[in-house]
């Protein structure tokens, strides 16, 4: 193993350059640790988010040599001895260095219809919920997400319609379909359904292979395409 | 659900189901086309296979159907990710090369079987 | 170099490739479609017409062209089946096998054609 890494860092927004760093190689060793390495030793006006360091949060995500990942979670260890390349997610505008604008990305998630809507009143008695029931376990199979959009970066609908909603979100609308309790499914199924939603997915499972919690969009995109085409069907809405 | 919504939702279900539909269909086209080419192929030999089988018609006239609702749809999904041509024109160019693949190949039918 | 370069490595993945193949193959058999029922209807135009055809299609290139396009039917069909699958199916953890199987269907397929037709 080489004692140092040589980092390449994409420096500026939507333009800008590659910028090369060398940072001790140290044990146990995470792309996030060598970024905040050149924040905190060599160049203190690079910009970049995180906040858990732990793969709870979501902040962190980043380009590494060329596809997206948790920072905080990826060992630089597994990624051999080359030079490490870091840019910022692809698909959402970027702001400075690492650092991406999230906001289209959350948008969309309001766009999906991913809020609750209660359907019983403030005095009703707890909804009981069935764990083994197969909509729980449909929604079970969906809730870790963390909103890190390293799917939304590995999704090439996005980058060919940027009016997608992208798998995050539907996969967000997914679980609210799959709840008993929620009293919005018309609304929300109309706001999946089309040529922006749900039926443009062409199942590559890009999002599927790449998101870190190993959730899988693509099947809950596939549930909402069902559950879109029953509702057209009947016309209802 | 709006217009757009319910229109793509349906489309996506046309797709499918004429996909479901091809793959019986080509899996027997296949297995014929394999079987009816060994020692070549004749225009004798296809027409005297064709000519009066009312089953076979049948079997061609709805691969002909789900073929030309399959492809226009698989174009227009490549012509709005591809080329980012999206809109009502590209329905409609979708939609009259359906009609001709149907009317074109029904038409080739006509001469087989008829 | 001021304009970020275009990350590729995020598609390199069986599902991926699938997914491209799928795309080709269905948009070559798409412009094939028409040029197929052109064919099939010389029979309109009588016998004569329809052998004509067939015997300039018996030209090696011609042969070629065919086996490729048995291979990318074979492959259309084998790839939907898998969407297919995976959209109205449970969903099957054994992904990767099934790309494999799809492809290893559609060589078969072209395999056994050629040797049909080239034993003619
Ligand atoms: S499966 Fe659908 S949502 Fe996931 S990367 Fe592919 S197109 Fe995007
Ligand atoms: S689905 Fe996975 S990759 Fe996408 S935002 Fe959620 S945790 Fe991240
Ligand atoms: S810093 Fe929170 S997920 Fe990486």
């Amino acid at each position: 193993m080489k004692a140092a890494i040589e980092a390449r860092i994409w420096r500026g927004g939507a333009e800008g350059r590659f910028e090369t760093f060398s940072v001790p190689r140290r044990d146990s060793q995470t792309v996030l640790d060598v970024v905040t390495f050149v924040q905190r030793r060599l160049d203190p006006t690079l910009s970049y988010r995180y906040a858990c360091r732990v793969g709870m949060c979501g902040s962190c995500a980043m380009t590494v040599n060329g596809r997206p990942r948790w920072t905080c979670r990826t060992h630089v260890s597994r990624l051999g001895e080359g030079p490490l390349t870091i840019e910022p997610l692809a698909n959402l505008p970027r702001i400075k260095d690492l650092a991406v604008d999230m906001v289209p990305f959350f948008d969309k998630w309001a766009k999906a219809g991913g809020r609750f809507v209660p359907s019983a009143d403030a005095g009703a008695d707890f909804a009981a919920v069935e764990p083994a029931s197969p909509a729980r376990r449909e929604a079970d199979a969906g809730i870790e997400c963390i909103g890190c959009a390293v799917c939304y970066a590995a999704c090439d609908l996005v980058s060919w319609n940027p009016d997608y909603l992208g798998p995050a979100a539907l996969n967000r609308a997914w679980t609210l379909v799959s709840d008993v309790r929620d009293g919005g499914q018309a609304e929300r199924l109309a706001a999946v359904a089309g040529d922006a939603g749900c039926h443009a997915c062409h199942s590559q499972q890009s999002c599927r292979e790449h998101c870190p919690k190993s959730l899988n969009p693509t099947a809950s995109i596939a549930g909402l395409k069902r559950a879109a085409l029953r509702a057209a069907l009947k016309g209802g809405a | 659900m709006n217009l757009r919504g319910r229109a793509e939702a349906i489309a996506w279900g046309a797709q499918r189901a004429s996909a479901a539909v091809l793959a019986a269909c080509v899996l027997v086209h296949l297995a014929t086309i394999l079987y009816a080419v060994r020692g070549g192929l004749t225009a004798a030999e296809i027409l005297g296979r064709t000519r009066g089988s009312a089953g076979l018609a049948l079997f061609y006239g709805l691969f002909v159907l789900a073929a030309a609702i399959h492809a226009p749809l698989g174009l227009r999904t490549i012509a709005r990710e591809t080329f980012g041509w999206r809109g009502g024109a590209l329905d409609l160019a979708s939609a009259a090369f359906a009609l001709f693949l149907a009317w074109f190949g029904w038409r080739a039918l006509g001469g087989l079987f008829g | 170099m001021n304009r970020p370069p275009p990350a590729f490595r995020h598609r390199n993945h069986p599902a991926w490739w699938a997914f491209a193949v799928h795309r080709i193959s269905g948009l070559v058999l798409a412009l094939f479609l028409p040029l197929h029922f052109w064919a099939l209807g010389q029979a309109i135009a009588g016998e004569a017409a329809l052998d004509g055809f067939l015997r300039w299609t018996a030209n090696p290139l011609a042969k070629l062209a065919e086996t490729g396009l048995v291979i990318l039917l074979a492959a259309h069909l084998a790839g939907g089946l898998r969407i297919l699958a995976i959209e109205f199916l449970p969903w099957s953890p054994r992904q990767k096998a099934a790309v494999a199987a799809s492809a290893g269907f559609a060589v078969a397929a072209g395999l056994l054609f050629l040797f049909n037709v080239g034993a003619a």
